[in-house]
């Protein structure tokens, strides 16, 4: 059995996650692969913590990520990054967005965000952090973010220059915001 | 064709190309996409949100009769709400092809409970099919409407969220069309009296040992022989976990249909085998059945009895191998799910909580987002059971606890769509049986936590027509409430909310309190523009001059608008949809509120 890839895409409900493995998965069907991916709806939504996993490879039984697993890790934003580093596979990648978003326990006061979280990631694992915000924010407009941490996702798996990534940016966003969106998964990818 | 589908599209999908003509479901996660994928296919198949799943079987029932292939979708609780027409439905069988889809929720993630409805097609005796991916999710339902005609019986679709949740590859086909044949009434199989229902049970029996022979020779249940060794049987999608974890160092007993269980099917491959292992999810249904044949199997005594499975739980079990991981001594702060920054059920919590303060209130809830009202630092919800119960629960403790002689208010809150779900029926137990519950509707104009569903109080339905609209007031009315005990308030002004408390609460007689305001994630219809004019045109802003840092805003609301860090406060403006409450919370009058 030729190996499966483990991609999983972390975040906080209403972040775009889902967008971007949408793109993510009909391009890589496109390119041949089998292709799983797995989400959680419903209440999950309401500002929790929501996960999206995907699976490519020749046959792909399992739509769920295993821990230990994860050849690439792409965190919506920071703390979750850290909450997931168990799925990190021996050797595999992290893509963080330095971004923080309060949970309710830091908002009320009962808890506070850990501090230091890029600087312990880095010292286990291969990280690659910025602001995807403020690069799409630059390109015109910030929400194109997911976009942006897509481009870097697919730098990281690596061998998949082949797919034409733009014509799946085109497919799955609204035709005014295509240009800008794909502006910003090269500006991903470039990082 | 080939598509990315999910579970739920794919059955959307198999239900189309199987000719089916009528649709009808309650939303509830995982089951929810179902039906929202069926409008796409309006000129073919009619489908609508029916008030609660028990209306949805038997609106799809109805239509089998009449000749149509019909089916109704719905969340695994839901199956216990629409038990009673399904388990009559299974003595008369069909006449067009029917399926009742059932999504259950191993894991609860976002379930009250965790219960295996294969237990349930096997006590009403229902022919139960269970897909493991997409593509078998759109293939089974494609031919469960068929297969219903042909075995004469109803079928129970089973699957769960990783089936209803995941995307994979469907190759796409065509529709097959199945012709409504003329009327003709069949008495005696249609009308259960006891001198035709005691003929159905014994002909039940002929048609479930047909079907079992069936079972045993069906593209449903599949053997894939490998190494000899071990012989693993599954369903559903712990066959995905079973073919990782043993590769092709195993043989597969791979069943799709499980009821009625292929004995003869079982017996023959665990012949082959030198042992026999059972991988399913939660309740141990195929090994009982194995047991019951006389075969030594591994199953429970190895495999969770609850929550989810997954590659590395069948892993650990059957090898005790566990994958080398990354780990952290960081405190990773929890995330649990929050109300809405702007959400309408925030200001009657909050006036809520307040005077639950001062007094002794038992605060009955229900199934809604506005369960979250139960979390810090609201606290307002003190019971959630099950769909509906938050007012007949309220009835009940208000008359036990007036008998007791106990000063304790009963505040009974649900919303909308679960008032229409089964709401009605508890209010009229209230008014009819004079309880002393103030009963709370949240009316936010949608059903809210499966993601924004028409219902009979929303003016539209599935397919987007406009339709009739419930009148709320009217019917608490109707129902035997007085006019004088019924208030509708906006429920973020908190002064509003407060008067109609004061004045419903002390009462000892049922009451009815109604918020109206949208859901401020809903799309909003002209009519909701028309009535609430002000919906995302303010936001709150802080004058950072004025506030004291006091924090009363942020440790009152639990708003996610308001960000919160040690030197101040500041109100989000990406979430904040000018709801006022902090404002109105303030005791600096420091939060202003301004025009976008």
């Amino acid at each position: 059995m030729s190996e499966v890839k483990n991609i999983l895409l972390v975040g906080v409900g209403g972040q775009g996650t889902i967008l971007a493995s949408k793109i993510l998965t009909t391009g890589l069907m496109k390119a041949g692969y089998d292709v799983k991916m797995s989400e959680v709806h419903g209440m999950s939504q309401r500002g929790g913590s929501v996960s999206t996993q995907v699976r490519f490879g020749e046959k792909v039984y399992s739509p769920i990520v295993g821990k230990g697993s994860a050849d690439v890790i792409v965190a919506f934003e920071k703390m979750e990054a850290l909450r997931y580093l168990d799925y990190l596979k021996q050797g595999g990648k992290m893509v963080v967005n330095d971004f923080e978003i309060n949970p309710l326990p830091v908002n009320v006061g009962a808890a506070e965000y850990p501090e230091g979280i890029l600087e312990e990631l880095s010292s286990k694992c291969d990280v690659l952090s910025f602001k995807a915000g403020e690069v799409a924010k630059e390109l015109g407009n910030p929400k194109a973010m997911n976009v942006v941490l897509l481009g870097a996702l697919v730098k990281a798996l690596g061998g998949l220059d082949d797919i034409d990534w733009d014509a799946e940016v085109e497919a799955n966003v609204k035709p005014k915001f295509a240009e800008l969106n794909k502006k910003a998964f090269h500006a991903g990818y470039e990082l | 064709m080939k598509v990315i589908m999910s579970g739920n599209e794919a059955i959307a999908r198999g239900a189309y190309e199987g000719g089916a003509r009528f649709a009808s479901a309650y939303p509830g996660t995982p089951s929810t996409e179902i039906l929202e994928n069926m409008p796409q296919y309006g000129e073919a198949v009619y489908s609508e949100w029916a008030p609660n799943e028990k209306v949805a079987a038997e609106a799809a029932i109805g239509a089998s009769i009449a000749g149509a292939r019909s089916f109704c979708a719905m969340k695994h609780v839901g199956m216990n709400v629409a038990a009673d027409p399904i388990y009559t439905f299974a003595y008369t069988g069909v006449t067009g092809g029917f399926v009742m889809v059932v999504a259950d929720d191993p894991g609860q993630h976002s379930s009250q409970n965790e219960q295996d409805n294969r237990n349930q097609a096997k006590a009403a005796r229902l022919l139960m099919l269970e897909p493991s991916d997409s593509q078998e999710a759109h293939d089974f339902m494609k031919k469960a409407f068929a297969l219903s005609e042909k075995m004469d019986m109803p079928v129970l679709m089973h699957v769960t969220t990783r089936v209803c949740h995941s995307k994979g590859i469907v190759e796409l086909g065509e529709r097959e069309e199945a012709e409504v044949p003329d009327y003709e009434p069949k008495i005696q199989k249609y009308v259960t009296v006891p001198a035709n229902a005691k003929k159905l049970r014994a002909t039940l029996e002929t048609r479930i040992a047909a079907a079992r022979e069936f079972a045993c020779d069906c593209e449903f249940n599949r053997v894939e022989m490998g190494d000899t060794k071990i012989g693993v049987i599954t369903s559903g999608v712990s066959y995905q976990y079973a073919r990782e974890t043993f590769g092709d160092d195993a043989s597969y007993l791979k069943l799709g249909l499980t009821f009625p269980f292929p004995n003869k099917l079982v017996e023959d491959f665990c012949s082959k085998v030198d042992k026999v292992y059972i991988v399913e999810e939660m309740d141990p249904y195929i090994e009982e059945q194995v047991k019951i044949l006389g075969i030594e199997c591994t199953g429970k005594d190895v495999v969770p009895r609850f929550d989810e499975l997954n590659t590395d739980i069948v892993r650990k079990a059957f090898f005790n191998e566990v994958p080398e991981t990354y780990t952290t001594d960081k405190q990773v702060v929890a995330r649990p799910p929050a109300l809405c920054a702007g959400c309408p059920h925030r200001g009657l919590f909050y006036v809520l909580a307040k005077k639950a303060k001062k007094q002794s209130i038992m605060m009955t809830g229900d199934i809604g987002c506005y369960t979250l009202g139960s979390a810090a630092p609201l606290n307002a919800i003190h019971t959630c059971i099950c769909m509906g119960a938050s007012l007949s629960q309220g009835h009940g403790a208000s008359i036990a606890l007036r008998n007791a002689g106990k000063d304790t208010k009963v505040v009974s809150i649900l919303g909308d769509s679960t008032f229409f779900h089964t709401g009605v029926n508890s209010l009229m137990d209230a008014a009819y049986n004079k309880g002393s519950n103030l009963n709370i509707i949240l009316d936010n104009r949608i059903t809210g936590m499966t993601g924004h569903q028409q219902n009979p109080g929303t003016g539209f339905t599935l397919m987007g027509q406009e339709a009739s609209e419930v009148d709320i007031p009217a019917l608490c009315k109707a129902i035997g409430i007085k006019e004088e005990n019924i208030k509708v308030v906006n429920p973020n002004h908190l002064d509003e909310v407060e008067a109609a408390m004061d004045e419903l609460l002390p009462k000892d007689e049922p009451t009815v309190l109604i918020t109206r305001w949208p859901c401020v994630l809903k799309k909003f219809s002209q009519q909701d523009i028309d009535e609430f004019p002000t919906l995302h045109k303010t936001q709150c802003k802080i004058d950072q001059d004025k506030c004291k840092n006091c924090k009363v805003c942020v440790k009152t609301t639990g708003c996610p608008g308001l960000i919160n860090s040690k030197d101040q406060v500041v109100i989000d403006t990406t979430s904040c949809n000018g709801c006022t409450v902090c404002k109105q919370v303030c005791p600096f009058d420091a939060i202003e509120e301004v025009t976008l």
